[in-house]
This record gives structure tokens, C-alpha cells and sequence, in this order.
């Protein structure tokens, strides 16, 4: 997938460039809400990407939504656009009219489960809800009974008790508990909480991997600037050896998270089509920013632990995002299992995706 | 927005490549099944079977895209690849033919004469003359511009003096690609001037070749001595001084494949196997984390290959990918040792002890052989600019 010729990408580019920057994600984490970024996000039509256009959508392909959503990951975009994007694609789904400003969704967890009764009255409390406090509505996967439901919540409606994540981000516990939903609808076959987890781990992914990108350019710069012995550091073997490697895994990374949004966009992320796509992504993504992380930091030496230099913006939602909608080890183990149930004699037909 | 990252086209996987696919993958069953062949681990390195590369050239899938006129089949680099990774994803036994097939042939068909072309090309191609590379010099490896084996001008052609070493396959090989000098001087500065390529019938006066056995015990790679050999005019290869540009290229046709992360893909097969359908966490983390290793880099392979397709010189993304691949390949084995425990026996009847007994002695190798993983990030800093 390229992003070089994509003009939802420049545009999201432009606002990013001018409405992302460092003192805005400070201001973001101290608690103050990015108001002109998500206005203008919001203007440009680029929230709702993946909201069906019937529904009060955008209408985006879900491959350019995801092309967005590399980009919102360079920028470390402080704000609950991926999160938006996922309760849209998720209220589409459910051919639910789409409200617009800020959205998340819940639950986070394959094993959580919120409960709905017939007239729309939800219980349960979910914990870990990207940017919960910040949101005006959450698209909530829940159950009546067995069968699963698509509700739309009022924020106002539930209670929050926040938390925050690696990166300052707001991960909030959400309290369901009475609120009464202001729509719903049976979710359509293959939406269910393992599903939502899964569309989860493949933005997840995207964003990752523009992280990824971030933080080699800006490694790249660095050391191309600082100068120590006489001669900028990037001129020493060991600098240049660690950022090769940095190169490789944002490349491997990007590659794997391609392929992701490729098998989603292609069978709809319902069901288990993309899921062989999405585990090795987050897989092969989290590994990738756990070491290209620390190459970069090491890179910065001092400077890059502080508080001040904005390096931190970038791997610390890596390391955040890594965990979030299931970790390495948590994918790659589901992977192994549909590996060795396919048997030893698929293990290659299914590398190359048959 | 200027980026650093490295990006790899996205190759579309058609149908028709698909069917080829398939093609290959039921001659490997069927050949496997009547014993054509035992598979093996780095056999595109260390799996010489004379027999099979013939079978192979047979089917039409050596020198697959070059012209018809030259005994190739006009198919496109995606169609080799798809041949290719099935070939070694199998553990075939293709060392016999690889080098000609990947770089010796195209060099020929880039910068030989027509004769070249017309005498050698077919029989590459039909899986019956095969290739030795003579780059490395016992005072030369990564720096190969300090090579020293020259060619001094005579009467109708070239003398040529010096040791070519770890020259694979020498001692079965018909011809050999050997980089030497010609002119110019060893010095720091215009080292990269007076090298040219020579295409060496190695059965001439004046070559001795001596084995040397590698220490997994493979009669593999060799010394090649040039004592005042002489070989006519047309066995320049392309043109004189300009053999530091042609080794370039070279190498990076050397670089480009997949068998640079799928030389112990039989080892992870046949492990799976012992796993069996119901692994436990263990076992299920090392073959998630191995085949979401291995689908990430296919992809960006396929891309270098994408990028070969559109007429490019990949040469620094086929670096990176190898850097990435070899590394994976050096800890694929140890990983799945800590889950499936063997002891390793060369002559195991068990397929999983043998093919980790070969793998385990030859992935040394992985990170050496086309240039060492410092060389290649060597290259890669450089595209970031950082050399
Ligand atoms: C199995 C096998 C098959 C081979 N087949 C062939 C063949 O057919 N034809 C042929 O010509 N060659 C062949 N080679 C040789 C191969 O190309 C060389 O081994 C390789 O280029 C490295 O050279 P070297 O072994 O002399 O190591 P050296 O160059 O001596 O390197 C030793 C170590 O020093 C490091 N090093 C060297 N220079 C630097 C530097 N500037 N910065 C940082 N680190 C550095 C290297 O990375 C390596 O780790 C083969 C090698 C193997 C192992």
C-alpha cells in the first residue's frame, strides 16, 4: 500500500503537520482537549473515514482509512480518531445512523462481555477504553442473552473512573451500569467481541507502523546533528549499524501491517477471513517496536529521555499500543495454534496465505 | 513529506501465478513421494543433485525469463519467484544450478557477446552448465576492491594470475564469473577503477581447483588457482574497467532472492510436524512468531522482486531484506530448539533430527556468504545517509 499519492493522507498530512505538534500532545497529556485538531479533523470529514455515507459516514475505502491511520501514528495524533474510526466501521456494520464527534468503542477484550437488556439497558463495566472520558458516544459490542448487539451510549449516560496509558492517553474504565442506549441493532453475523478486539489489533498495527517511521526519521536526524568526538555520531559504525536495524524493522513492520489491512479491507474484517493477516501483524509489529524503540532511544542518548525532546511521543504510544488489543505473545500464539491445526504439510501454503 | 522508511511495492498475487504455484508444489509432492528427492535443509546452498537441476530445466523453470532465442521462457520475475520459493520453502536439492540460474545467466545475457548468449545461455537453461562466482580472494572478502588476481594482456587474449576462494561449487562447475584486475592500482582512492569480469571456462590449462571441506562436513566450497591461465579476448564480459559497476549489479541480483530467509523452512516444517495439531503455549508462540516472521519478509521479498519486475536495481532493499532475513534464519532454529528438543544426528532416518543437524551446521554461514550482515547495513545507513 503506498501513501505517497493518496490525498486523504495529504490532507490528513497538512492538518497533522500544522495541529499535531509537540506542544499540542503535551497540552493533550496534561488533560487539555485538542480542540482545533479534532474540529478540523472533524470539517474535513476525516473522523467518520470508515462510516458507511448512508449512515451520516464519510464513505472512505477502509484501505485509505487505513493509509490515514498510518499517518495519525507518525504524528503520535493525540486525539480519539483511530478509536472514532473503529466505532464507525463498527456502527456500519450494524447499519446504525452515525453521530459525529469524538467516539470509542467497547469492549477492548475478547473475554469481556457488557450485557443489554431488551429495552436497551446495559450492565457491565469495561475496562481500558481508549480516550472513554473524551468521547461523546461509545459503539458497544454487548449481549442479550447469547445474541450480540450493537448499542450506541451517550457518554454522559455512564461513569468513568479514568486511567491513563504508557503514552498519557486516556484508558478509562467505563461503568455501563443503568445507562440506557440511544440505539440499537443485532450485530451482523461474525461481529463479535473477538472480532472487535481483531479490527482492533489491525489499527493498532497501522498506527504502530507509522510510529515506526516516525521515530527512524527522527533517530536519522539526530544523529546526523548531534556531534560528539568530533563528528556527528551518525558517523560511527555502531549509530549507523543500530539505525540499519531500525530501518529494517519499521520496513518488516509496515509490511506486516499492510498485509493486515489488505485481508481486512478484502474480506470486511468479520469473521476469521483476516484473522491469520492480523495476528502475525501485531505480532511481528509489537516485536518490532519493542526493538526499534529502543535503537531510537539509545540513539538519543540524555536528550531523549526527557521530557522536553518529543521522541517519547512516538514510542511511548508504541509501547503502549503494543499491549493494547492483545500483545505479541497473545497473537502469536493464536497464530501457532491455526498453524498446527492446518498440519505441517500447510505450514508453507499458509505462509503464503492459501 | 520526506521519510527515511523503506518502501516495498505491493505485488498482486494473480491467478495465474497461483496456478503455477500449484504446478510446482505437485511436481515437489510427486517427485518427494518417488524418491526424487530427500528434502533438505539450505539445499539451494549445500543440495547438489545434478540430476534434479536437469528435471527442473525440463520443466522450463530455469532461466525462466530470459528469451526464447537463448532457451529461456519469457516468463515475468514474479513467475521465477513463485518458482523459486516453492523450490526452497521444499528443501529441494537445487544448489547444483542456483548461481547460474539467479546471477550468472543474467550477467551474460546483460553484458556478453552474442556468441556467450547463444552458446551458454541454453544449456543454463536446460539445468546442464552450471556456475562458480570468483569474487572472494583469501586477502579479499568484504573488501572486495582490494582483490588481487589480475588479467594481463597478451596476444589474442588474457593471462590470468591469482586465488579465487570459497568459490562454491567450483569443482563441478563448467564456467566461473571471476572478478579481477586489469588495471589501475589497490590504492585507497581509485581501488573501484581497472576491475573487469571474466567468463572462465574452467576446464582450461593453468586452473587448479582445491577442495575445502566446510566444517559441517560438505565438500562445498573450494580454492581456485589461476597460474598464467590464458583465455581469448571474447571472454571478457562486458567491459574492461567496468567490472566494480558489473559486481555491483551483480551481487545485487546475488542478494535479491528468497533464499535468504528460506533455507531452514524445512527445519520449521518438519518441527511442526512433531508438534503435531494440538501445541501447547510454548509451541504455539514459536510457530506464530516464526510464521508472522516469515510472512513479513516474504512480503517485502515480493517486493523486491515487484521492484526487479519494473526494471529497477533494488540493491539497498534487497540488502535490508537480507540483513532481516539471515538474522530471522539464525534464530529460527534456536527457537524451535527450546520447544522441540533433539538431539541433532546427521544421519538421523528422522527427518526432524536431520534436517536441524544440517541446519544447526550450516546457518553460520547465512550471515557470511553475499556479503556479511555489517556489510549490509553498511549499505542501508548509507541510503539513510548517514556514509
Ligand atoms: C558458505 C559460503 C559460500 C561462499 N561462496 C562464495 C563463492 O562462491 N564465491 C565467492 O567469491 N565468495 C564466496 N563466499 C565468500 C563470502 O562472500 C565472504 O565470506 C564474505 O564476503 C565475507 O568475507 P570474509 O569471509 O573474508 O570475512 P571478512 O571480510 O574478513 O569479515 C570478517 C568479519 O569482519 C567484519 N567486517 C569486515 N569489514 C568490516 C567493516 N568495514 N565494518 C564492520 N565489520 C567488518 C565482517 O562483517 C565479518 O563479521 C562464500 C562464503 C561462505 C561462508
Amino acid at each position: 500500500m503506498s501513501n505517497e499519492d493518496n490525498l486523504i493522507v495529504d490532507a490528513a498530512t497538512r492538518i497533522f503537520q500544522d495541529m499535531s505538534e509537540p506542544g499540542v500532545i503535551n497540552a493533550a497529556e496534561a488533560g487539555e482537549w485538542p480542540t482545533d485538531l479534532w474540529n478540523t479533523l472533524e470539517e474535513s470529514g476525516l473522523t467518520l473515514a470508515w462510516g458507511d455515507e448512508a449512515l451520516g459516514g464519510a464513505g472512505v475505502d477502509m484501505l485509505d482509512g487505513f493509509a490515514l491511520l498510518k499517518t495519525a501514528g507518525r504524528f503520535s495524533v493525540p486525539a480519539p480518531m483511530a478509536d472514532t474510526l473503529l466505532a464507525a466501521w463498527m456502527l456500519s456494520h450494524a447499519k446504525l445512523q452515525m453521530p459525529t464527534g469524538p467516539m470509542t468503542i467497547a469492549p477492548t477484550q475478547a473475554e469481556a462481555r457488557i450485557a443489554i437488556s431488551a429495552d436497551g439497558v446495559l450492565t457491565g463495566t469495561a475496562r481500558h477504553i481508549p480516550f472513554g472520558r473524551n468521547a461523546d458516544h461509545i459503539a458497544v459490542l454487548a449481549r442479550d442473552g447469547d445474541k450480540a448487539v450493537v448499542a450506541l451510549v451517550k457518554r454522559a449516560d455512564c461513569a468513568i473512573r479514568e486511567n491513563i496509558n504508557l503514552a498519557g492517553e486516556p484508558a478509562d474504565e467505563v461503568s455501563f451500569d443503568g445507562a440506557k442506549a440511544i440505539a440499537t441493532a443485532s450485530a451482523p453475523d461474525g461481529l463479535d467481541e473477538a472480532a472487535l478486539v481483531a479490527m482492533g489489533a489491525a489499527v493498532r498495527s497501522m498506527q504502530m507502523a507509522g510510529g515506526l517511521e516516525k521515530i527512524l526519521d527522527q533517530s536519522v536526524q539526530y544523529s546526523l546533528e548531534r556531534s560528539q568526538f568530533g563528528r556527528p555520531i551518525g558517523k560511527f559504525q555502531a549509530v549507523q549499524h543500530g539505525l540499519a536495524e531500525l530501518a529494517g524493522e519499521a520496513a518488516a513492520a509496515g509490511a506486516a501491517a499492510d498485509a493486515a489491512a489488505e485481508a481486512v479491507s478484502r474480506k470486511g474484517g468479520l469473521g476469521t477471513g483476516a484473522l491469520a493477516e492480523i495476528a502475525a501483524a501485531k505480532t511481528r509489529v509489537g516485536e518490532a517496536a519493542t526493538r526499534g524503540a529502543a535503537i531510537a532511544h539509545q540513539t538519543h542518548g540524555a536528550m531523549g529521555f526527557t521530557y522536553e525532546h518529543s521522541l517519547h511521543h512516538a514510542t511511548r504510544r508504541l509501547w503502549a499500543w503494543r499491549d493494547e488489543f492483545g500483545n505479541e505473545s497473545h497473537w502469536a500464539i493464536m497464530l501457532g495454534r491455526m498453524v498446527a491445526a492446518r498440519g505441517a504439510d500447510e505450514l508453507w501454503p499458509f505462509v503464503t496465505g492459501d | 513529506m520526506s521519510s527515511n522508511a523503506f518502501r516495498f511495492p505491493d505485488v498482486e498475487f494473480t491467478p495465474e501465478l497461483k496456478a503455477l504455484q500449484q504446478e510446482v508444489r505437485d511436481f515437489l509432492a510427486a517427485e518427494k513421494a518417488s524418491g526424487g528427492f530427500v528434502p533438505v535443509a539450505d539445499g539451494w546452498g549445500f543440495g547438489v543433485d545434478l540430476e534434479f537441476s536437469r528435471k527442473l530445466g525440463q520443466k522450463g523453470w530455469l532461466g525462466m525469463t530470459w528469451p526464447k532465442q537463448y532457451g529461456g521462457h519469457e516468463r515475468s520475475s514474479m513467475e521465477r519467484y513463485v518458482v523459486t520459493e516453492e523450490l526452497l520453502a521444499a528443501g529441494a536439492p537445487v544448489s547444483a544450478h542456483w548461481v547460474a540460474d539467479r546471477q550468472s545467466g543474467p550477467m551474460i545475457l546483460k553484458n556478453g557477446t552474442e556468441e556467450q548468449k547463444k552458446t551458454i545461455l541454453p544449456r543454463i537453461a536446460a539445468g546442464e552448465c552450471h556456475f562458480a562466482i570468483g569474487m572472494s580472494e583469501p586477502g579479499s572478502g568484504s573488501d572486495l576492491a582490494s582483490l588481487r588476481t589480475t588479467a594481463t594482456k597478451v596476444d589474442g587474449g588474457y593471462k590470468i594470475n591469482g586465488t579465487k576462494i570459497w568459490s562454491s561449487g567450483a569443482h563441478f562447475c563448467h564456467y566461473m564469473i571471476a572478478t579481477v584486475r586489469t588495471g589501475g592500482t589497490r590504492d585507497e582512492k581509485n581501488r573501484h577503477e581497472g576491475l573487469s569480469q571474466f567468463l572462465i571456462d574452467l576446464s582450461i590449462p593453468g586452473i587448479e581447483i582445491r577442495s575445502i571441506k566446510n566444517m559441517a562436513g560438505d565438500e562445498h566450497f573450494n580454492e581456485t588457482h589461476f597460474t598464467d591461465a590464458f583465455v581469448p579476448d571474447d571472454c571478457l564480459l562486458g567491459e574492461e574497467g567496468d567490472g566494480w559497476h558489473q559486481v555491483t549489479s551483480e551481487l545485487g541480483l546475488e542478494r535479491s532472492g528468497p533464499e535468504r530467509f528460506l533455507s531452514s523452512a524445512i527445519v520449521l516444517t518438519e518441527a511442526a510436524r512433531k508438534i503435531g495439531n494440538e501445541p501447547d503455549d510454548r509451541e504455539a508462540l514459536m510457530l506464530g512468531q516464526s510464521v508472522a516472521r516469515l510472512k513479513s519478509l516474504r512480503r517485502m521479498s515480493l517486493g523486491v522482486s515487484g521492484l526487479l519486475q519494473e526494471g529497477g536495481s533494488p540493491t539497498v532493499e534487497a540488502a535490508l531484506v537480507k540483513d532481516i532475513g539471515t538474522r530471522y534464519e539464525s534464530t529460527l532454529l534456536n527457537d524451535i530448539r527450546q520447544v522441540q528438543p533433539t538431539e541433532p544426528l546427521g544421519q538421523s532416518t528422522d527427518d526432524f533430527a536431520r534436517t536441524m543437524a544440517e541446519g544447526l551446521l550450516r546457518v553460520p554461514s547465512s550471515t557470511i556468504r553475499g556479503g556479511t550482515n555489517e556489510v549490509l547495513r553498511g549499505i542501508v545507513a548509507r541510503q539513510l545517509g548517514l556514509r
